[in-house]
């Protein structure tokens, strides 16, 4: 049993300069521990240019829009402009309800029935595309561009 | 082997009853975290343990058992459908990237990480029956390297405290 854990120190420490570790009280050696090998720094180069290459794309895709739509459990029950201020209370479902606000060409959701208020902490929205989801009362709020369609640019970027 | 098997069973238990915690812990963080699925991930601490202390087939047993339990215990059916999917293709992810041997414990949590996050959104996607969830995808993919690259010090940190349990 030691000896298995002595092998496995000496593992890990095979080539920084730490001598032995049985203490393992010296932080700053603990610290140094944390090995950075190339794929690592390849890898998570990669991961954060994929998420800058997707803040990109849907800054680029995505405008102020100009229309909200409601759905609950997947379908529309709900259009409204975003350039008219204006409030409504918006039936999820089991009898879940939240409270949508437009003001300013923005959207938000001021008040919600859900436990969690996730859709309430969201805030504000107004690009096409962008979107506030409460998930308990499965009510997605999505502002649309100009044209009406959704930003379809995320069966790409998902996969 | 055999003489072990206590200890393993131990182990497993160790490890799912410290996974439930940290899930308890979690939840009653207060909800600073403006966006449905974006959270610290406390629970995958034990399976990137779990992943190198124990070994892949242990590590998929907890990372399983775990989610079944805390969707029982603190969730409900959607929660559990979340949680299989992030859970599912965060364990795959990871373990495939420690079987390639060219990764540290960081880098596997942090595609960890996003890989779980990408599993919730697939979900939400198939539950709310939009695709407009690009901002979301965003935002969850830049929280899913922060918060794996922090669950990867702190597992990293375990892994050789609990040396002498673990092996």
């Amino acid at each position: 049993m030691l000896e298995t854990t002595n092998s496995k120190i000496l593992r890990t420490c095979k080539s920084s300069s730490c001598r032995s570790d049985n203490t393992g009280r010296n932080d700053k050696r603990y610290m140094k521990k944390i090995k950075w090998r190339r794929a690592d720094i390849i890898l998570i180069a990669a991961l954060l240019a994929v998420g800058g290459i997707l803040a990109v794309v849907l800054l680029l895709t995505t405008s102020s829009g100009d229309k909200v739509n409601v759905r609950v459990a997947g379908t529309v029950t709900a259009s409204y402009p975003l350039n008219q201020d204006a409030s409504y209370w918006i039936d999820g479902v089991n009898g879940g309800r939240n409270l949508l606000v437009i003001e300013d060409g923005t959207a938000r959701i001021e008040e919600a029935s859900c436990p969690d208020g996730v859709c309430v902490h969201t805030g504000r929205v107004k690009r096409s595309g962008q979107s506030i989801v409460c998930l308990p009362n499965q009510v997605v709020v999505e502002i649309l561009g100009e044209n009406g369609n959704e930003s379809d640019d995320i069966d790409i970027t998902v996969r | 082997m055999k003489e072990n098997r206590t200890k393993t069973v131990a182990r497993y238990g160790l490890l799912v009853a410290l996974a439930m915690i940290m899930s308890y812990l979690e939840a009653q963080l207060p909800v600073f975290f403006a966006i449905p699925g974006m959270k610290l991930g406390l629970t995958n601490v034990v399976v990137l343990v779990a992943l190198y202390g124990m070994g892949y087939g242990s590590a998929a047993v907890i990372n399983l058992v775990r989610i079944v339990l805390v969707s029982m215990l603190f969730g409900n059916g959607m929660s559990l459908a979340y949680s299989l999917a992030g859970g599912i293709l965060s364990g795959a992810v990871m373990m495939l990237l420690k079987r390639t041997n060219a990764f540290s414990m960081v880098a596997v949590s942090i595609a960890g990480g996003i890989a779980h996050n990408i599993g919730q959104i697939l979900v939400a996607m198939l539950v709310l029956q939009t695709a407009a969830l690009g901002w979301y995808l965003l935002v969850l993919w830049v929280s899913g390297l922060v918060s794996g690259a922090i669950i990867g010090v702190i597992g990293g940190e375990l892994c050789r405290r609990l040396q002498k349990i673990l092996i």
